[in-house]
């Protein structure tokens, strides 16, 4: 008994201990979307031992943030839209002029940025578009257009997965539908309503971190899913092709923000600005297969890349839309189409 | 000679306190709190606001439209999700029954050596982490997986079944989860069966299924009761199984309730509604277990 | 006796008994079996290696299990030290404190954790966390592994002290030992194998635990279960199909040591 009751205090000790260490920095971050290598290269060169946890959407780290995570995390990685939220629900700090060293090798056309003019809270960090793949051993028909998603060809009935991230893939419906986002008439809402209630029958899952394992294994044979994401299900084999469709798609760029109350704000910024060099930055589109914001990665990224079927849109394509901020009025009828679809 | 003992009786509240203080404060207390959240107002971006509403419990009942304004209507979604919660609880329970009767019965009249090794048997699986069996099933079941490779090698299927993302998938996790929990406790009853019973029975010319349905079985209903109740109440409230094995459509309680608090949606009193419902089925079932238990003693 | 007379063999049941062990082990022994695959997809098989045995010790994953490999071990001996403690002196005070006012529901008390779905304590404690501004970190895990791992301790220790008569413990003091030499020096060593199942019970349950660690785990900080279920959220790959092999294992190691203390611990009770 008495050896138990040492082991149990020691295992106590430990715990203790390995909470209080100096020099940390604290992650929400996309699933697979940073290579552990490049961590371990920022833990390297710092010696700030880094921890990360993961989410899947931009609702969820919100929802998350605001039940109580914020204060917990040093920076997260929300996309174009949701920075421009958490920034109105005050959950971002400012980064001073001047603090970050590497701000000049931001992309010009990337600084000044809607959702945070003049980069006061965030820094790039990929972007990229977000349609959906189909599997062309199963089906080799005209995959551009969302019909393939909302109104599917026989053989992809029952064979979809769409992603479950509210936004993306109401977005893609609005645009199915020519209706505007952020709209807040009745009818279109009813027939956007109606189009994903009706189409959910086709659907197999709602899910966003398998979209790529569930395209390779076959378990589907078509799904929504980001650009890069979808690059590496072709690149591990599987025989998939990703569509730019005529009716829309949606374009997205994904940033790196330092959060309120962060408990590492110091090594928060020198993370920022170890992702701004070229080097890294690059080795974070190698293993995404997203395109960076940062100017001078040209010589470091794989020049597949340069060609790729999924970074080049066919000549013909239209412009990708960047998903719009809704009022609360209109929102909350968005969230009620998905709580509706997801019952 | 079921005497009671004393000996430590004096020292007894200072025994007992150590389990009061951490139950009552780190279990009880939060079940409280969870029962006042779900009556708390859902910030609009997620988070709550201290106000008092029914707003959750209405959201469990009632539809008032898409846009909040039509007259409000019977909610049959989350009642859908609770009764398909039941029924694949209720399957899984009757599986279990099916294959796990048998298996602790042929156990049980092993000879003591066989027993044991029996026995061990059925109880690995038990100590294995629950996670990893559900991923093995969700291996084997894939489309391309083992399952579908090895029938279609033999010529069974042509072409793979598709059972990833189906209730029938779901069905199988938890018969696979919870199949030891009714072993165990049937083997128990049984073992305890005296079979001068079924002996005295037979000499009276009774049929040996008679003798199973009309003796054995009546006696040992505890355990298989006990055994139901282990496995019903778990796959009830059940999150990995149908989480990985499942698909959009196939959502129980236990995901309905992960998403409130992990998932996109964020609506904390809602979960703690949804998982206050749960908790008063659960007790429902307990309770019905009690009465048949306390009657059954008279 | 004619095999058609014995009165307790039923035709089939043996049939039902194999597919039962078939279904429990078939999806454990694949799994294993392709742990030993080359290839890095897990639908292709092509020839034997400890290729993933290697990758989950020295891969780019490998220090995340690691650290994770340790969260769950420190906290599963923690969380079943202290239950065990506080479960023995439960088991004491309920069978050997007499009978008093609240005993049931001091026993429904202890029960409760078992009884309430884990999802429910799930949320409940998220709740409670929150609202009393206790930081979710490792304390927390350990601090609601606790709670659900008391009654599993309990229940094996309780059910041998419910097996040892009270008259050596009588004996005892009538030969003016105090309560704690009594509890110490007589009681202790029969109680003993039925504390050590309790607290291998109660740590392979906190081993276990996926639901309530996920609710209640703070930023960065995971146990094997949850950095599996993350992994797998993705798909399944090989190296988590060894890393599940090796769990299966120790598993195995765990549930035989429990069995042999048991069956020591039979016979040194059937002794006196």
């Amino acid at each position: 008994m008495k050896m138990k009751v040492l082991s149990g205090a020691a295992a106590l000790g430990l715990i203790a201990g390995s909470a209080s260490a100096e020099g940390r920095l604290s992650i929400y971050h996309w699933f697979e979307y940073i290579p552990q290598e490049i961590l371990d290269k920022f833990t390297a060169e710092t010696g700030i031992e880094v921890t990360m946890d993961t989410y899947d959407s931009n609702e969820a780290l919100l929802a998350n943030l605001k039940a109580g995570k914020l204060g917990s995390y040093d920076v997260a990685v929300p996309g174009d839209y949701m920075v421009a939220i958490m920034k109105n629900e005050g959950m971002l700090d400012m980064i001073a002029d001047g603090e970050l060293a590497n701000v000049s090798n931001v992309e010009d056309k990337w600084m000044n940025v809607a959702f945070d003019p003049g980069r006061k809270h965030s820094i790039p960090y990929q972007w990229g578009s977000t349609s959906f793949m189909v599997n062309r051993d199963v089906y080799s028909g005209d995959i551009r257009t969302t019909d393939i998603i909302f109104n599917p060809p026989e053989v992809l009935k029952g064979r979809i997965n769409v992603l479950d991230n509210p936004a993306e893939t109401l977005v893609l419906a609005s645009m199915h539908l020519g209706i505007p986002q952020c709209t807040t008439d009745r009818d279109q809402l009813q027939a956007l309503d109606d189009l994903v209630q009706g189409a959910k029958a086709y659907w197999a899952s709602f899910n966003s971190e398998s979209a790529k394992d569930v395209l390779v294994s076959g378990d589907v044979a078509a799904g929504m899913i980001y650009n890069g994401f979808g690059q590496k299900a072709r690149l591990e084999g599987a025989n998939v092709e990703y569509a730019y469709p005529r009716q829309g798609y949606i374009v997205w760029m994904d940033n790196v923000v330092l959060l309120k109350d962060a408990p590492n704000r110091a090594n928060a910024i020198m993370f920022m600005d170890f992702l701004l060099e070229p080097e890294n930055a690059a080795a974070v589109t190698n293993f995404a297969r997203y395109t960076s914001g940062v100017k001078g990665v040209g010589p470091f990224l794989d020049p597949e890349l340069k060609t790729s079927p999924e970074q080049n849109p066919p000549a013909d394509a239209p412009a990708g839309s960047f998903i719009k901020v809704c009022d609360e009025a209109a929102q909350k009828v968005y969230d009620q189409i998905w709580t509706r679809l997801k019952q | 000679m079921p005497t009671v003992s004393a000996a430590f009786a004096p020292l007894r509240n200072w025994l007992m306190a150590p389990s009061w203080l951490i139950v009552g404060f780190f279990l009880v207390l939060p079940v409280l709190l969870m029962l006042v959240y779900s009556f708390l107002t859902k910030e609009f971006r997620g988070g709550v606001i201290w106000e008092p509403t029914l707003a959750a419990y209405d959201q469990f009942l009632f539809d008032r439209g898409l846009f909040g304004d039509a007259p409000p209507r019977l909610q049959w979604a989350y009642i859908q999700i609770f009764f398909r919660s039941i029924t694949q609880a209720a399957g899984a329970t009757f599986f279990c029954l099916i294959i796990g009767f048998p298996t602790a019965y042929f156990i049980a009249t092993r000879a003591d050596n066989a027993k044991v090794v029996w026995l061990f048997l059925v109880t690995v699986p038990y100590w294995v982490n629950l996670l990893i069996r559900t991923v093995s099933m969700k291996f084997l079941i894939r489309d391309n997986g083992p399952l579908n490779e090895g029938l279609t090698a033999l010529g069974l299927i042509d072409a793979p079944v598709q059972l990833i993302n189906t209730n029938v998938a779901v069905q199988l996790g938890l018969f696979y989860s919870y199949l030891p929990f009714m072993v165990l406790p049937i083997y128990a009853a049984v073992e305890r069966y005296n079979f001068a019973l079924s002996e005295a029975a037979s000499d009276l010319y009774a049929p040996k299924w008679i003798i199973l349905r009309r003796i054995l079985i009546p006696v040992v209903m505890p355990g298989i009761v006990a055994g139901c109740i282990l496995v019903f109440v778990p796959s009830l409230g059940a999150f990995l199984a149908p989480d990985l094995l499942g698909g959009a459509k196939t959502f129980m309680i236990g995901s309905l309730i992960d998403e409130q608090f992990k998932g996109n949606a964020g609506n904390w009193p809602f979960g703690a509604a949804a998982a206050m419902i749960l908790l008063l089925l659960v007790l429902i079932v307990l309770t019905l277990y009690a009465r048949s238990q306390s009657r059954s003693k008279v | 006796m004619r095999r058609g007379f014995d009165i307790k063999h039923y035709g089939g049941f043996f049939a039902l008994t194999c597919l039962c062990l078939f279904i429990l082990y078939a999806p454990l022994i694949i799994v294993m079996i392709y742990s030993f695959n080359d290839s890095p997809s897990i639908t292709r098989w092509e020839s034997m290696s400890l290729r993933w045995y290697r990758d989950i010790f020295t891969g780019v994953e490998s220090e995340k299990f690691k650290v994770a490999a340790w969260n769950s071990l420190t906290i599963a001996i923690s969380a079943a030290t202290v239950a065990t403690m506080v479960a023995t002196a439960a088991a004491v005070g309920m069978i050997r404190g007499g009978n008093f006012r609240g005993k049931s529901v001091s026993f429904a008390l202890i029960s409760l954790p078992v009884m309430v779905p884990e999802i429910v304590t799930a949320v409940a404690t998220l709740i409670f966390f929150s609202a009393i501004g206790f930081t979710l970190g490792t304390l927390s895990i350990l601090v609601a592994h606790i709670v659900f791992c008391i009654p599993f301790a309990y229940l094996p220790i309780s059910a041998r002290l419910q097996g040892i008569e009270a008259c050596y413990e009588e004996a005892a003091q009538d030969l003016y030992a105090t309560r704690w030499q009594t509890f110490r020096y007589v009681l202790m060593p029969v109680l003993g194998p039925g504390i050590v199942s309790g607290f291998l019970l109660a740590f392979i349950i906190s081993l276990d635990d996926f639901i309530i660690t996920s609710f209640v785990k703070g930023s960065g900080v995971e146990t094997l279960p949850t950095a599996i279920f993350g992994a797998v959220k993705q798909g399944i790959k090989p190296n988590i199909m060894a890393l599940s092999t090796l769990l299966l294992l120790f598993s195995i190691l765990l549930v035989t040591c429990s069995y042999f203390i048991g069956k020591r611990g039979e016979v040194t009770h059937s002794e006196p």
